[in-house]
């Protein structure tokens, strides 16, 4: 499937550029007309994944966080966050609930948010190459919502 | 500055304002915390009826002051959720800690 409209954007990873992420993905995906809810969503999955890059996998460095954003005539959107940091050993456990190698101040949430806010997740990593997240999530078209 | 705190009858009111992500979270951790320090409150009220925006770092934020008021024996209430960070706060489990909502919020939930 082709997608009908496409965006990348690539910034570093500075804790700053976390707002800018999130409201440039909500804008661009504004033109499906989503509820104010589903924007939601998406903004939280989004400020997720790239806090992740900027705490996690750019731990003690700064790099460069890479954001496309695909839109298909389904209204499906397909969003794609990848760094090259450090990489995720186990998957698996890292997606697990609760689980953060991030300390006292972090929940280990940010995959179970990403989860359950969009309707699919994948990710793909590799020790000292990155990580790369890919989010899914279909916008009911506005024709359909009210009927 | 996207933090106010007040403090009369023992409790220590912040409210915040604007996003909270790991960008603004240690900016309002430690305004909250240095006002803990100073007043020594009995219980610490959060009201988030001014917040756009939240993430998981919010959840780590609410789940640092919740054990901060238990060493102090005090207690941690949520004020003024937004629908969306109510739904972010059901999801953690957090309510299922002895921790105080209402408000703006008409149910309470209570989880095994
Ligand atoms: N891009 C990444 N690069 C390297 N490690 C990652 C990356 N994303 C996540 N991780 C690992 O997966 C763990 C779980 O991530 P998750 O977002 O669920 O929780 P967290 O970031 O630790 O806490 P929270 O998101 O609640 O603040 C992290 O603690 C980290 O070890
Ligand atoms: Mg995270």
């Amino acid at each position: 499937m082709k997608p009908v409209n496409e965006m990348k954007i690539e910034f570093v990873s500075r804790s700053s550029n976390e707002s800018f992420a999130r409201a440039t993905v909500a804008a661009f995906v504004s033109q499906l007309d989503p509820t104010i809810s589903e924007l939601a969503d998406i903004k939280t999955a989004v400020s997720e994944a790239v806090t992740n890059c900027i705490v996690h996998a750019y731990k003690n460095s700064i790099g460069t966080i890479y954001i496309s954003v695909q839109i298909f005539d389904t209204g499906r959107i397909t969003i794609k966050i990848r760094d090259k940091g450090v990489g995720i050993p186990n998957i698996k456990k890292a997606m697990e609930p609760l689980f953060t190698t991030g300390g006292d101040e972090r929940a280990g949430l940010g995959f179970a948010v990403m989860q359950s806010f969009m309707d699919k997740i994948k990710v793909t990593s590799k020790i000292d190459k990155g990580t790369t997240v890919t989010l899914e999530k279909d916008i009911i078209p506005r024709v359909l919502r009210n009927g | 500055m996207n933090i106010k705190t007040e403090f009369s009858d023992k409790t220590l009111t912040a409210i915040i304002e604007g996003d909270i992500d790991h960008h603004t979270a240690k900016g309002i951790r430690e305004t909250i915390d240095l006002a803990v320090e100073e007043k020594n409150p009995s219980a610490l009220t959060l009201d988030f009826g001014n917040v756009q925006f939240m993430d998981s770092s919010g959840i780590g934020l609410i789940m640092g002051r919740y054990r901060l008021m238990k060493l102090l024996n005090g207690n941690l209430e949520l004020v003024n959720l937004p629908e969306h960070i109510n739904r972010l706060i059901s999801l953690s489990g957090l309510f299922s800690l002895d921790i105080i909502k209402n408000k703006g919020c008409e149910q309470i939930e209570t989880r095994e």
